[in-house]
């Protein structure tokens, strides 16, 4: 199954409708409770990025029968030291952001705690890839 | 114990989400960080925030939090109260402090 949505940047109102239509694709498809919380935090904390960071962006989503394969890429500003970017507290988010209780600079280590496999990488002036998997392990679905 | 009780002993102004109150609440979790709530909140629990936006429905939701609670007297708007209708939330609001509310609460459910 794949799924593929485009994300603009700024756009707030629209933050976590991905999220959203993913936790109801997982659900459907009877996956363990449990992988379908951490898969949702860590692709609302990746989707708020967007939003949050960067200009515009695409989410591809694809669910096989072992597993949940989120690739997120955008065109924004990119991430010039990930390992600094990825420490708690850490935010470039603008005090307006902030004061809407985003810019924490939690989102990364949010990702890193709740993915099985977190690959991030980045050019500096024009864009951000972000890959997150998701094992659904004892429990194989049926995609049919 | 269910949202509609808790909502009642503590005076509690309904907004939105009627739907969900007959929900259990399992403990609080007070934050005005969306990262924080959806890092460390727990499904069922009831949020206690300062926040009045939309995202924080969607964050809510996305946890599969029992309720809202808006602190300080500040009211959500209404796309917001649209919002928590569709997703079952209950937005439940007080003229109370965070501090204050999350000490009765805690009392309560303890
Ligand atoms: N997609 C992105 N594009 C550009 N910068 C990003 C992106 N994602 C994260 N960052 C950078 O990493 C920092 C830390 O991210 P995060 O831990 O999610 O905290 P927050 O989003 O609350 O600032 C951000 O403030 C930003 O500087
Ligand atoms: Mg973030």
């Amino acid at each position: 199954m794949f799924f593929e949505y485009s994300i603009e940047g700024g756009n707030f109102a629209q933050a976590g409708s991905t999220s959203s239509q993913v936790k109801k694709n997982l659900k459907q498809l009877n996956v363990d409770g449990s992988v379908i919380k951490r898969t949702v935090v860590a692709l609302y904390e990746a989707e708020v990025n967007i939003v949050a960071h960067a200009f515009r962006g695409t989410i591809i989503v694809e669910i096989m029968e072992d597993k949940i394969h989120i690739l997120l890429n955008d065109e924004g500003p990119g991430i010039p030291d990930i390992g600094k970017a990825m420490e708690i507290g850490f935010s470039t988010a603008s005090p307006e952001v902030r004061e809407m209780g985003f810019g924490a600079g939690m989102g990364l280590s949010n990702m890193k705690n709740n993915s099985d496999e977190l690959h991030i990488s980045s050019k500096v002036g024009q864009g951000t890839r972000v890959e997150i998997t998701n094992y659904f392990q004892a429990k194989p679905v049926s995609l049919q | 114990m269910k949202i509609s009780e808790l909502a009642d002993r503590l005076g509690l102004i309904l907004y939105g989400g009627s739907s969900g109150i007959d929900k259990d609440a399992e403990g609080g979790y007070c934050s005005d960080l969306l990262s924080d709530v959806m890092g460390h909140a727990h499904a069922n629990q009831v949020w206690i925030t300062v926040q009045t936006h939309k995202n924080v429905i969607a964050v809510a939701s996305l946890k599969e939090l029992a309720a809202v609670i808006i602190v300080q007297g500040l009211e959500p708007a209404p796309e917001v109260i649209v919002q928590s209708e569709a997703e079952n939330i209950p937005l439940l609001g007080t003229s109370e402090s965070a501090f204050e509310i999350a000490g009765k609460i805690y009392s309560i459910l303890k």
